[in-house]
């Protein structure tokens, strides 16, 4: 259990080049530990450089980042036990297998980790039951798996590690629409037996909206805001603003409500609008 | 990984990068035979005036010239070392066998001045030509090879596509390191052994995203029917401009000037 503090967090890419860029520029927040996040933002907007500063992959410009009170670039020789401590999924991820079997390249983690054999073998299946991967396909090459497939012997690569913090980079890009469904689940479920801290980068509000419990909200690389997911979806003009919208979901209760319809604000899913226009229904006698 | 400078396009609007590329590569060949054919110190700063004139009028900044000149500083000092004890004449200076001459230290002036010369003005090139132009002027100039039935476009084409990869490839490296490490991959310690070992789960997925990538391109350049080079017409047309009649104008000054002062001042080094 890990609770990550970011201050005045800045990445520089290309210093003193033409093609210097601020990626991320002067961020700072606090996530605790149990927390769902989403991180939402448009194309360029710095979510996958901050992320990668997170757990050290990237050494921020300026700023620092804490796990557990620790700034992880006090001593950079121990960088590596924080990548343990953060699993960071990278967008499209299946470009990483390189083991002969799946179950060999689930194990390339935990095997950096310093684990024993068994204890490998342990991580390994669970991981593998964690993103629904059945076990006769451990056996085979990654190169012979189905896009899909690959995606989910990824993930299960960084899950294995069992790190305390699971972060997740656009996971569902380029998936088919169930492929996508079934992963979020997946993960969702993960958060909720293992009470860990995810972070979900994702483009789609549907999906920030059905399964994290906090929004960060990234534009032109600074922090336009972080809130309770229901609080964020509110502000709908403001995400408008910067090029994001609101779950439709909820641009249509937000609708009904306006013409005097008496539905609670902050409905993100289409499950809770059917529940709660049912029951205002109800309540009318009119059902 | 990005950081690789040495002949990297550095992208400008000086009049240098403005001029015809096919003017660029002649002029480059120009000046390097000019280079060598220096023969006293009133030559030679004839050539190391126009040099550094270029690398001013390049505007690129000069740090990336130094970076480029460091690469290539150590194989300088060493062949200007040993350029010291090879000259004949009266020794100035004798230690056991070694002697050095007056022409030995000029000797070891001319290899390292050239050789830095060299350099920069070739870099020159590169920064201020994107690598497609370079290509592009490097097809029309051996066009007239086609006589004899050189490849010449498809050897220029897989020149730019070459090209074109490198940063793709490098960029490929970076997430793919950078993904390995995030599963806690330990590529900057241990010893050699372990380092190449280390290579591994960077350097497969790697050659799979190659040959996908190659994969795909003909794919699609296949779609748009290319069939090599002939009938093929071009979206950028190269014309010769003011700028470039006069840059050779300039050039022929310089040969002039280093050829007046070879001929009528004494010579120093062969
Ligand atoms: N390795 C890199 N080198 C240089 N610029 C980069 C690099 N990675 C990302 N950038 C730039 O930084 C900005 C933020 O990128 P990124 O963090 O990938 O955004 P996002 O994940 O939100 O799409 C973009 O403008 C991108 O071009
Ligand atoms: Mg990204």
């Amino acid at each position: 259990m890990s609770t990550i503090i970011v201050e005045n967090l800045s990445c520089t890419y290309g210093i003193k080049t033409p093609f210097e860029r601020k990626a991320v520029k002067d961020v700072s927040f606090e996530i605790q530990s149990g927390d769902f996040i989403g991180l939402i933002g448009h194309t360029g907007s710095g979510k996958s450089t901050l992320v990668q500063m997170l757990n050290g992959l990237i050494k921020p410009t300026s700023g620092k980042v804490f796990i557990d009170g620790t700034d992880i670039w006090a001593n950079p020789k121990e960088i590596r036990k924080f990548r343990f401590k953060v699993g960071l999924v990278f967008q499209y991820p299946e470009y990483q297998l390189f083991e002969e079997t799946v179950e060999k390249d689930i194990a390339f983690g935990p095997s950096n980790m310093g684990l024993s054999e068994q204890e490998i073998k342990e991580r390994v299946l669970y991981a593998a039951k964690f993103v629904g991967l059945s076990y006769d396909l451990l056996k085979k090459s990654p190169f012979d798996l189905s896009g899909g497939e690959k995606r989910r012997a990824a993930i299960a690569g960084v899950i294995a590690m069992d790190p305390d913090v699971l972060i997740l980079d656009e996971p569902t890009a380029g998936l088919d629409p169930v492929g996508r469904n079934v992963l979020l689940s997946q993960i969702s479920q993960y958060q909720k037996t293992r009470k860990n801290t995810v972070i979900l980068v994702s483009h789609s509000m549907e999906d920030v909206a059905r399964v994290t419990n906090k929004v960060l909200v990234m534009n032109k690389g600074e922090l336009a805001m972080f809130d309770k997911t229901e609080k964020v979806f509110a502000r709908s003009d403001e995400l408008t603003n910067i090029g994001l919208r609101i779950p439709q979901v909820t641009r249509v209760t937000d609708a009904l409500r306006k013409h005097g319809i008496n539905l609670p604000s902050g409905i993100l899913t289409v499950d809770k609008a059917v529940y709660e226009i049912t029951e205002l229904l109800k309540k009318e006698g009119r059902l | 990984m990005r950081d690789i400078a040495f002949g990297q396009y550095y992208p400008s609007n000086s009049i240098l990068h403005r001029l015809d590329p096919r003017g660029k590569i002649l002029m480059l060949i120009v000046f390097l035979v000019l280079v060598f054919c220096t023969n006293n110190y009133y030559s030679l700063a004839v050539v190391i005036f126009a040099v550094v004139a270029v690398v001013l009028l390049s505007k690129v900044p000069v740090r990336l010239y130094f970076k480029s000149l460091k690469m290539i500083l150590f194989i300088v000092l060493i062949t200007s070392f040993l350029n010291l004890f090879y000259g004949t004449g009266e020794p100035i200076f004798e230690f056991w066998v070694f002697k050095i001459t007056l022409a030995g230290i000029n000797n070891a002036v001319f290899v390292s001045v050239r050789i830095f010369c060299l350099i920069l003005i070739s870099s020159t090139l590169t920064f201020t030509t994107s690598p497609t132009d370079l290509t592009d002027a490097l097809e029309r100039l051996m066009k007239p090879l086609t006589i004899f039935h050189v490849k010449v476009h498809e050897i220029a084409m897989m020149m730019t596509i070459a090209l074109r990869f490198v940063p793709l490839l490098l960029e490929e490296t970076d997430k793919i390191m950078s993904a390995q490490k995030a599963r806690g991959a330990d590529m900057e310690s241990g010893n050699l052994v372990h380092r190449i070992k280390a290579l591994v789960p960077v350097l497969i997925p790697l050659f799979v995203s190659a040959f996908r990538r190659a994969y795909e391109l003909a794919v699609a350049m296949e779609c748009r029917c290319y069939q090599g080079g002939e009938g093929r017409t071009r979206m950028k047309t190269l014309h010769l401009h003011k700028r470039d009649y006069v840059s050779v104008a300039i050039i022929i000054l310089i040969i002039s000037g280093v050829v007046l002062c070879n001929v009528f001042l004494p010579q120093v080094v062969r």
